[in-house]
C-alpha cells in the first residue's frame, strides 16, 4: 500500500528528495509516538505483575484483611463486594439503558429525542465524582447509611448512558429491509423492535455492555461516599461494602509495605479481569464481523 | 433472549448480595453490624480492636475506616455511622449541629510524631521555634543557622525542606496546630488552630498514611503524623524541646509522661499539648470515640457499649505495642461510668 | 442474524377499531412505546436532578462568597473564606498540559494506524492502545505513586530543571508530586480516547479524495495533510474535546499524583489541586455547612463545564456529519 504513490516527476529532482525525507521523516515519528504510548501500557502491566503476582496465593481470595502490621490475610470480601456492586449495577443500569436506547433509535426523530440524546452524552462526561456527591445526597443521607445499594446505583448512573448510546447506534444499522420485512408479515411494530431488530443488534449491543462493565468495575470516586468500605464481609444491602478499587486506593496511600503488596496484587486481579472482559468483548465483534 | 440474559443477571445477584432481613433491633440474622468512621490517628489500634473483639465475639462485626476526624464527626451528625471517632473535641458549632447528646469517650494517648527524611542525617533535634518558622515558611533549607544552632556537631545537608501536612479535615491536624498556637503566637495569628488549616507552604497530603507516605518517599520532606505510623513505615523522628527545655522523641513512655497530673473534666476532653511536666513530650493528646448517648437500635447499643467497655479494659494491653499510651487506671474508672450511662430508647444500653 | 431467517409463524391482523386508540395501530406499541420513552425521560429527569441538587446545596456558598466564589484564589476552612480559583486553575492547567503532551502522540498513532501502517499491524497496535483506556484511574494512581512520581523527582525533574531551569515553569523543588506528575498521568489516560475517536474519524474520510492526491503524485504525508487532514479537523477537535472531558473529570489518579495543595504557582513541579481531587479529599468530611455548600459548588462548576464541553462538542460533530453529507454522497 505505502508504494502505491506513482511519482510524476523525476526521481532525481531535488524537491522530490525533499519531499520524500519529509515523508520519510513524518512516517518515522508517527511509528516513534506509537511506540512512545506503548511505554506507559507496558509499565503498568510490568509493574503490575513483577509487583502484584507475588500477593496473589490462596489466602489473598479467602481471607478477610488483618489489622495494621499483621502480615498475611486477603482481600476475599473486596473481591466477593465488587463482584456484587457490578452485578446489582448491571441490573438497575442495563434495562433502562437498553429501553432509553430503543426508544431513541425506533422512535426517537422528534425534539425530544434530541434533548434526551443530548442529555446522554452530557450524563456519560459527567465526572464520576460528582455522581458520587449526588448519590450520596440521593441515598446515603436519606437512609441513613452507607451501602451497598447506594454504591451500585451510583455505578450503575455511570453506566446507563454508555449503555443507551450503544444501542441506538447498533439498531440503527439494522438494515431498514429487515424492519420492513417483519412489518410486511403484519408484526406489531413493538415486536418488530424487540424480536428482530433488537435481536440483530444484540451481540454487538453486549460488546459495548461488556466494555462498560469493564470500566464500572475499576471505578472507585463515586464509591468513596456511597459503597463505603468494609474491613468484614458485608452482611445485606443496605450495609457498607468493600471493593477492590476502593481498596487498591486505601492502600496505596498507606505507609505500610504489606499493604503495598496488597495494593499491588489487588490492582493485577483487577486488571486482569478487566482485560478478559475487554478482549472478549472484541472477540465477539470478530466474531459477529466473520459470521457476515 | 434478552429477557433470559437479564434473568440470569438477576438471578445471579440476588444470589450473591442474599436477602436477609434487618431486625428492628438492628442486627442482621443475629449479627450486629457496627459502623464506625474517623480519626486516622488511631486506625492501627482500632483495626487491631475491631479483630481482635470479632475474634472473640464472631456476631459483631464492627467495621472502621479512617477517613479522618472531621469525616467522623459529619458522618455522625448525618447519622451515616454508629460512632465517630476524633483527636480533637467537637467545637461548639459542631456539638450544636447535634441532633441529641453526643459523648466523647477517651479511647487511648497518643503523640504526634515529626518525621523528617534526611537519609544522612540519624538525629535531628528542634526547638518549637524552628518548627513553627518551618511551618510558617520562614525556614526553607536544611542548613538554616537556626536549625544548626540546635544541632551542634551535625553536619546538616543544603537541601531544601519540603513541609507535608494533611489535605483532610484532621485531628492529627488539630492537635499539632494546637501545640503550634500555644507556642507560637505568629503561628496563631497568621494561621490558627482547627482540623483543616490554610497553610502557608507545603504538600498536602490525604491522611496519616498518606503523610507517611509522602514523607516516605520525598527527600528532604518533613511531616507530622501519629507516632505509631512513624514506627511502623519506619521514619526518621524529631526530638522537640519541651517546655522543661529537654529534647523528648516521642514514645509511650514520654506520652503517659504528658497525660499525668491533668485530670479530665466533666466533658471528659482536655489538651495535654505542651505539657509542663518533666519527661512530657510536648505534641501528645487523647483520642476519643464518639458516641450518641442514646441509641435507637437496642442491639446495635448494647454491643456498642460493651465493646467499648472492653476496650477500656482488655483492648488497653495492645496499646503500647502499636505505640499508644495506655489510657491512666483514673481515667479508664471515669470513662467506664460514663459507658454505664449509655442508653437505647432510653433504657440502659447494656443488660 | 439468525433470528431473521425464522420468522415468526403467527401472523395476526390488526383489528380495525385499533387506530383509535392513539397513533400506534397496536396497543402494544403504544405501552411499549410509553415504556420506553418513560426510561429515556429517566435519563433527563437524573441529569435535572443532579443539577437541582446540587444548585440546592450550593445555595448558601453562592450567598455568602457570589461571584467571588470564583475569582477568589483563599480556601480556608478555619477562617471560613472560600475561593475556588486554585481549583479551576490546577484543573485547567493539568488539563491543558496533558493535551499538550497527549494530543501530537495520539494524533501521530491515529495517522499511523489509519494511513500508514502495514495492515496486519493495524489491528493488534490498535487494540494495545485501546487496552491503555481499559486501565482503571486507581491502578494508574497506585503506578503513579510507586513508579512515576519516584521517576520525576530523580530524573525527568532534575534534567528539566538544568535545560530549561530558567524559565519559572520548570524551578523550585523537584517532589515528584505537582502539577508536572499530575499533568504527565492525564496525558497517558486520554490519549487511547483522543487516538481511537481521531482514527475513526480519519477512517470516514471518504477513499476519492486520497485517491485524487495519489493521482497528483502526492506522498503518504502529503495525501494525509492535503487530502485528509482538512477533511477531519473538524471531527479530530471533537477527539480533543473528548479527550479534554474526560481530563477534566478525572479524579483518582490524580490526586494520588498533583500533591493536593490549593495554590496557584508558575512551576510546573508545585503541587496543586483539581475540583475533582477536592470533592474526593474534602466532601466525606467538612463538618462544617458552608464548607460543604462550598464544596457542592464547585462540583457544580464542574458539571457546569461538562455541559459546556458537551455543547461545544456536539456542534463541531454537526458540522463534520454535514460536511459529510455533502462530500461524501
Amino acid at each position: 500500500m505505502s508504494t502505491r504513490a506513482a511519482p510524476l516527476l523525476e526521481a532525481s529532482d531535488s524537491s522530490y528528495k525533499l519531499r520524500k525525507a519529509k515523508d520519510r521523516l513524518i512516517r518515522g515519528l508517527c511509528v516513534a509516538f506509537t511506540l512512545l504510548a506503548l511505554v506507559p501500557l507496558f509499565s503498568v502491566l510490568y509493574y503490575l505483575t513483577a509487583r502484584g503476582i507475588g500477593g496473589v496465593n490462596l489466602a489473598f481470595f479467602t481471607e478477610l484483611p488483618r489489622p495494621v502490621g499483621e502480615t498475611g490475610g486477603g482481600m476475599a470480601n473486596s473481591i466477593v463486594g465488587s463482584a456484587q456492586l457490578v452485578g446489582l449495577a448491571c441490573l438497575f443500569g442495563i434495562p433502562p439503558g437498553l429501553l432509553a436506547g430503543i426508544y431513541l433509535a425506533e422512535s426517537g426523530k422528534g425534539g425530544l429525542a434530541k434533548v434526551i440524546r443530548f442529555t446522554a452524552d452530557v450524563l456519560a462526561g459527567v465526572p464520576s465524582i460528582t455522581v458520587g456527591v449526588f448519590v450520596y445526597s440521593l441515598l446515603v443521607l436519606t437512609l441513613g447509611r452507607f451501602s451497598m445499594l447506594a454504591g451500585a446505583v451510583a455505578l450503575a448512573v455511570l453506566m446507563v448512558p454508555t449503555v443507551t448510546r450503544t444501542t441506538e447506534e447498533l439498531m440503527r444499522l439494522v438494515p431498514e429491509q429487515l424492519r420492513e420485512a417483519g412489518l410486511g408479515l403484519g408484526l406489531p411494530r413493538w415486536r418488530v423492535t424487540l424480536k428482530i431488530t433488537l435481536r440483530t443488534a444484540l451481540p454487538g449491543i453486549a460488546t459495548g455492555i461488556m466494555l462498560a462493565v469493564a470500566r464500572v468495575a475499576g471505578e472507585t470516586a463515586p464509591l468513596l461516599f456511597t459503597a463505603f468500605s468494609n474491613r468484614f464481609w458485608n452482611d445485606g444491602i443496605d450495609q457498607p461494602v468493600s471493593s477492590l478499587p476502593v481498596q487498591i486506593y486505601t492502600y496505596a496511600v498507606s505507609p505500610f509495605e504489606d499493604w503495598h503488596q496488597q495494593a499491588w496484587a489487588a490492582a493485577f486481579v483487577l486488571v486482569v479481569f478487566i482485560l478478559i472482559l475487554n478482549i472478549t468483548a472484541r472477540l465477539l465483534v470478530r466474531h459477529r464481523v466473520k459470521g457476515r | 433472549m434478552c429477557a433470559r440474559a437479564l434473568f440470569w443477571i438477576a438471578a445471579l445477584v440476588v444470589s450473591l448480595v442474599g436477602c436477609r432481613g434487618v431486625d428492628p433491633d438492628g442486627s442482621v440474622g443475629g449479627v450486629v453490624n457496627l459502623n464506625g468512621a474517623g480519626a486516622t490517628f488511631p486506625f492501627p489500634l482500632y483495626s487491631k480492636w475491631t479483630f481482635e473483639y470479632y475474634r472473640q465475639h464472631p456476631t459483631v462485626k464492627i467495621n472502621y475506616q479512617s477517613i479522618g476526624s472531621g469525616g467522623g464527626i459529619r458522618q455522625l451528625l448525618a447519622e451515616t455511622v454508629d460512632f465517630g471517632a476524633t483527636d480533637a473535641p467537637m467545637t461548639a458549632d459542631e456539638r450544636r449541629k447535634a441532633p441529641r447528646t453526643i459523648h466523647h469517650i477517651p479511647a487511648t494517648l497518643g503523640a504526634v510524631a515529626v518525621a523528617y527524611n534526611l537519609p544522612s542525617v540519624p538525629t535531628l533535634r528542634l526547638s518549637s521555634e524552628t518548627l513553627s518558622a518551618i511551618y510558617l515558611g520562614e525556614i526553607t533549607s536544611w542548613n538554616d543557622p537556626r536549625i544548626a544552632e540546635v544541632n551542634p556537631g551535625i553536619a546538616l545537608p543544603e537541601q531544601g525542606i519540603t513541609v507535608v501536612y494533611r489535605s483532610d479535615g484532621s485531628g492529627t491536624t488539630a492537635v499539632f496546630s494546637d501545640y503550634l498556637a500555644k507556642v507560637s503566637p505568629r503561628w496563631k495569628e497568621q494561621v490558627g488552630a482547627g482540623k483543616s488549616l490554610r497553610w502557608p507552604k507545603g504538600l498536602g497530603a490525604k491522611g496519616n498514611e498518606g503523610v507517611s507516605g509522602q514523607v516516605k518517599t520525598t527527600a528532604g520532606a518533613i511531616g507530622y503524623l501519629e507516632l505509631a505510623y512513624v514506627h511502623t513505615a519506619k521514619l526518621q523522628v524529631v526530638a522537640l524541646k519541651n517546655r522543661s527545655g529537654e529534647f523528648i522523641t516521642p514514645s509511650v513512655k514520654a506520652v503517659t509522661a504528658a497525660a499525668s497530673g491533668v485530670k479530665l473534666p466533666e466533658s471528659l476532653t482536655t489538651s495535654i499539648t505542651d505539657s509542663a511536666s518533666p519527661g512530657a513530650y510536648p505534641i501528645a493528646s487523647y483520642s476519643y470515640l464518639l458516641v450518641y448517648e442514646d441509641h435507637p437500635k437496642s442491639a446495635k447499643a448494647a454491643a456498642l457499649a460493651s465493646f467499648l467497655l472492653w476496650s477500656l479494659r482488655d483492648g488497653q494491653r495492645f496499646a503500647e505495642k502499636l505505640h499508644y499510651a495506655p489510657l491512666p487506671e483514673e481515667v479508664v474508672t471515669q470513662v467506664e461510668a460514663r459507658v454505664k450511662q449509655l442508653t437505647t430508647g432510653g433504657k440502659p444500653a447494656l443488660p | 442474524m439468525s433470528s431473521v431467517s425464522n420468522p415468526p409463524s403467527i401472523v395476526r391482523r390488526t383489528p380495525r377499531w385499533l387506530p383509535l386508540l392513539g397513533r400506534s395501530a397496536n396497543p402494544g406499541d403504544a405501552v411499549f412505546r410509553s415504556v420506553s420513552r418513560l426510561f429515556a425521560l429517566l435519563i433527563l429527569v437524573l441529569v435535572l436532578a443532579m443539577a437541582a441538587q446540587m444548585a440546592f446545596a450550593a445555595e448558601e456558598s453562592f450567598k455568602e462568597f457570589g461571584w467571588g466564589f470564583i475569582t477568589s484564589q483563599k480556601w480556608d476552612p478555619v477562617g471560613q473564606r472560600y475561593g475556588a480559583l486554585p481549583f479551576i486553575f490546577g484543573t485547567v492547567v493539568s488539563s491543558l498540559l496533558a493535551l499538550l503532551l497527549a494530543v501530537p502522540v495520539a494524533l501521530g498513532i491515529a495517522i499511523y494506524l489509519s494511513e500508514l501502517a502495514p495492515l496486519w499491524l493495524r489491528k493488534p497496535i490498535g487494540f494495545l492502545v485501546e487496552l491503555l483506556a481499559a486501565v482503571p484511574s486507581v491502578v494508574y494512581g497506585l503506578w503513579g505513586v510507586f513508579v512515576l512520581a519516584p521517576l520525576m523527582a530523580t530524573t525527568v525533574e532534575p534534567a528539566l530543571r538544568s535545560t530549561l531551569g530558567f524559565l519559572p515553569l520548570f524551578s523550585g523543588p523537584n517532589q515528584g508530586f505537582g502539577m508536572l506528575s499530575g499533568g504527565v498521568i492525564l496525558a497517558i489516560m486520554i490519549l487511547p480516547t483522543i487516538s481511537s475517536v481521531s482514527r475513526e474519524v480519519l477512517q470516514a474520510v471518504p477513499a476519492n479524495l486520497r485517491e485524487g492526491a495519489i493521482a497528483l503524485g502526492a506522498t503518504r504525508w502529503e495525501v494525509v495533510r492535503v487530502g485528509v487532514l482538512p477533511y477531519a479537523r473538524p471531527g479530530l477537535v471533537g477527539a480533543v474535546i473528548l479527550g479534554l472531558g474526560r481530563a477534566l473529570g478525572e479524579t483518582m489518579a490524580i490526586t494520588m499524583l498533583i500533591g493536593n495543595r490549593p495554590e496557584i504557582s508558575a512551576s510546573l513541579f508545585a503541587p496543586s489541586y483539581t475540583m475533582a481531587s477536592v470533592l474526593a479529599n474534602e466532601f466525606a468530611e467538612a463538618s462544617q455547612d458552608l464548607h460543604l455548600a462550598a464544596l457542592a459548588e464547585i462540583s457544580l462548576l464542574l458539571f457546569a463545564v461538562t455541559l459546556l464541553l458537551n455543547i461545544v462538542a456536539r456542534l463541531l460533530v454537526w458540522q463534520v456529519s454535514r460536511g459529510e453529507a455533502k462530500g461524501a454522497r
